[in-house]
């Protein structure tokens, strides 16, 4: 029997499963059995480590450990104070450079691509040569903040006051240019017979700006921005090779605890449910967000 | 080509029957012991494949392998803390029988070592590794700078006393700080480097080294993981609080999260007068003294009494292992009283009281009376299989209090205790 006949048999239906079967098997396999075990887990007091013994189902025992645990919010805290402050950093710097990129001058394919080179890096590599950039001695970010005024010798990594805008200043050095590109593919979207109507209108540039501009590139920061929210949630290797969480745990995220009492104290089950805790965490607030994105888009 | 994959394959199975994997950390006593290995592959025929790892991910990278019951190492080198969970988890091989049928005996020796890194339950005589690396944390300093007669007359006219080996903390405490932000040569210098390293071990090991000095002990001696007035004894408190004071008043910018790399690092480059770290270390500062460098070396000053934080690390078999007969060869070549001595001379720190106890060995180096002298008087972490969960709240709120400089050590140590009495609860301790 040739090929051609072989297939001819098959049903659309058939062939679309046939397509989408590998990715589906994948998804199973990869994503949606290990969440179902992790979820399993989370009723158990199960530890990795612990070769022998069998794991017991102890309810809510391990959700109720975790949400009453003070650390875990002290975490969630931090967690969410290096979201708050990169996502508007990223979101503000982002469209403040589209906005300058969107304007045609010499030179400006090569001060983009030079713009996006930080996002092309490793995050853990990213994380070392800063700690290099930040060393008091001889780093130079401490020398350009001295250069333009004097602060004397400060550690940007070991203060707990500075260190959490040390992780923040890394990561929108990092990853502004990711919401500019966004932000520049929106604004080239935007018909130029808009601006000429609003020229014969005798709008002004900053009219223009926020009944044109901004609308029409608000959808494209929103997707950025829940891009690089969810990113930056589970933010790890950058902060781990930076700071350690340190000092103290004045920039340990709740992904690197979660790290930390998943495979280095290798509490499995009391992990599993502080990890379905943030999955749920994540879950909620990206839909929550994208109706809210959806309905900008409708307007 | 059909010869080229016969050939191959030739290779492959020969290099499987007769050779095996050694995994340690990457450090200097990790390629002395390459070196010495030559020896038993040209006496045996038995290939040994190296695997060293680098510190920060050692225990990571090891434990993992352990708990996953991997085959990659026939031979660990694992830190002293491990052998409760190489014991209780079944990792390691327990070696009596072996070693009473090869006449190896542990009273060959050094007591210390034999308790810290073979035995589990401690102080039994069930022996879970060969002790193969002695160390302990210990100091080294610029003596070159010490011998120097106007800064010398400088320190006595301050305090009263010459610039040398400090005879406590206190003393310690007034010669890191008197270095601190002086220009030596034409350049700013500091204190000391110290231990504060928050990801591993770092600021844990550093801090101990206070801690045991000013006598904490772990727990009521007479009532097991009864911590409440020993860890966070007074004593223990005001260690805590020293320590503190040390990397306020003498640590050189940028050292908050510094461990024997970094320490190693602001000595070598001449930033500071002092730097806390293990022996391992010792050789290599000292050989490559250079520039009018001169280094000295000290053990662990004492304050209420003479104490070193030990490190170090036994030679296990990994239970896991398919060439075991050949991985326990290793072991008997190791244990033989020559290749101790060839180990001590190689960089190693032998724990053979051959090697130890011979006339000439504390003359033989520099630092070789240091490390006979902290050897006898070293305390160990905890060694349960939990040490993992015991360490990691330890660095969190040592870190907290010494760098952060958040709460008070009273505070940092009852949530110590807190954390420690849930962890030995869960493993039914308590």
């Amino acid at each position: 029997m040739s090929v051609k006949k072989k297939f001819k048999g098959l049903s659309d239906k058939a062939v679309a499963w046939l397509f989408i079967g590998p990715s589906v098997f994948l998804l199973l396999a990869i994503n949606i059995y290990p969440l179902i075990y992790a979820i399993r887990m989370s009723f158990t007091n199960f530890y990795a480590n612990k070769i022998g013994r069998e794991p017991q189902f102890v309810g809510l025992k391990n959700y109720i450990k975790v949400l009453n645990k003070e650390a875990i919010w002290e975490k969630m805290q931090v967690t969410a104070n290096f979201m708050f402050w990169t996502l508007l950093l990223q979101a503000v710097i982002g469209l403040g450079l589209a906005l300058l990129l969107n304007r045609k001058f010499k030179g400006n394919e090569l001060l983009t691509t030079l713009i996006v080179l930080p996002m092309m890096l490793s995050p853990a590599v990213v994380g070392v040569f800063w700690t290099y950039l930040y060393n008091p001695q001889v780093g130079l970010f401490n020398y350009v903040i001295n250069f333009f005024h004097d602060f004397g010798s400060f550690d940007m990594i070991g203060s707990s006051v500075l260190a959490p805008w040390s992780i923040v200043i890394v990561d929108t050095w990092m990853w502004t240019p990711f919401t500019m590109l966004i932000c520049l593919a929106g604004l080239r979207s935007v018909p130029n017979y808009l601006y000429e109507a609003a020229e014969v209108d005798r709008a002004s540039k900053w009219q223009q700006f926020i009944y044109i501009t901004l609308p029409s590139v608000l959808p494209f920061l929103l997707l950025a921005l829940l891009f690089r929210g969810i990113e930056n949630f589970k933010m790890f290797d950058m902060v781990v090779e930076l700071t350690s969480g340190g000092p103290g745990s004045a920039t340990e995220l709740a992904s690197i605890n979660l790290k930390r009492e998943a495979f280095e104290k290798w509490k499995t089950g009391y992990s599993s449910a502080f990890a379905v805790i943030l999955f749920v965490t994540i879950f909620g607030f990206g839909n929550v967000y994208v109706k809210v994105m959806n309905k900008i888009k409708e307007r | 080509m059909i010869l080229l994959f016969v050939s191959l394959f030739t290779f492959s199975a020969n290099s499987n029957a007769k050779s095996i994997t050694l995994g340690w950390a990457a450090w200097d006593p990790a390629n002395a012991l390459q070196e010495l290995t030559k020896e038993f592959t040209a006496e045996t025929g038995i290939d040994v494949n190296f695997e060293f790892v680098p510190w920060p991910n050692f225990a990571d990278r090891m434990l993992n392998e352990l708990n996953n019951k991997g085959k990659t190492f026939d031979l660990l080198i694992g830190d002293s803390q491990w052998i409760g969970a190489g014991a209780v988890y079944g990792h390691y091989v327990k070696l009596n029988d072996f070693f009473d049928k090869e006449g190896i005996s542990m009273n060959d020796f050094s007591p210390a070592t034999v308790y810290a890194y073979s035995t589990w339950p401690k102080g039994s005589e069930n022996y879970y590794a060969l002790p193969a690396m002695g160390d302990a944390l210990a100091w080294a300093y610029r003596k070159d700078w010490f011998d120097r007669p106007e800064l010398n007359s400088e320190f006595k006219k301050k305090h009263g006393y010459d610039l040398g080996v400090p005879a406590n903390w206190n003393q310690l405490h007034d010669m890191c700080s008197f270095f601190q932000g002086r220009e030596i040569d034409g350049q700013k210098r500091y204190g000391a480097a110290i231990n504060t390293e928050r990801g591993s071990e770092g600021i844990t090991m550093g801090v101990t080294a206070a801690m045991y000095a000013w006598g904490m002990e772990y727990e009521n001696p007479n009532k097991p993981y009864d911590m409440e007035g020993f860890f966070n004894s007074p004593q223990a408190v005001e260690a805590v609080e020293f320590y503190r004071k040390l990397y306020e008043d003498c640590a050189p910018p940028g050292h908050s999260d510094a461990y024997m790399v970094a320490n190693l690092d602001a000595y070598k480059s001449g930033q500071v007068a002092f730097q806390m770290n293990w022996y391992a270390f010792w050789p290599g500062v000292s050989k490559e003294d250079s520039d009018g460098r001169v280094s000295g070396f000290f053990a662990n000053p004492k304050q209420n009494v003479a104490a070193a934080t030990l490190g170090g690390q036994g030679i296990s078999v990994v239970k896991y292992s398919d060439k075991q007969d050949l991985a326990l060869e290793y072991i008997k070549w190791f244990a033989r009283p020559d290749i101790q001595q060839k180990w001590w001379d190689l960089g190693g720190y032998s724990c053979h009281n051959d090697v130890l106890n011979s006339p000439s060995f504390p003359t033989s180096t520099v630092y070789a009376q240091g490390f006979l002298d902290s050897m006898g008087i070293v305390k160990d972490f905890w060694q349960e299989p939990t040490f993992v969960e015991l360490m990691l709240p330890m660095q969190e709120a040592i870190h907290d209090y010494v760098v952060n400089g958040k709460g008070t050590a009273k505070g940092a140590l009852d949530k110590i205790i807190e954390e420690w009495v849930e962890v030995f609860e869960a493993d039914g301790k308590l």
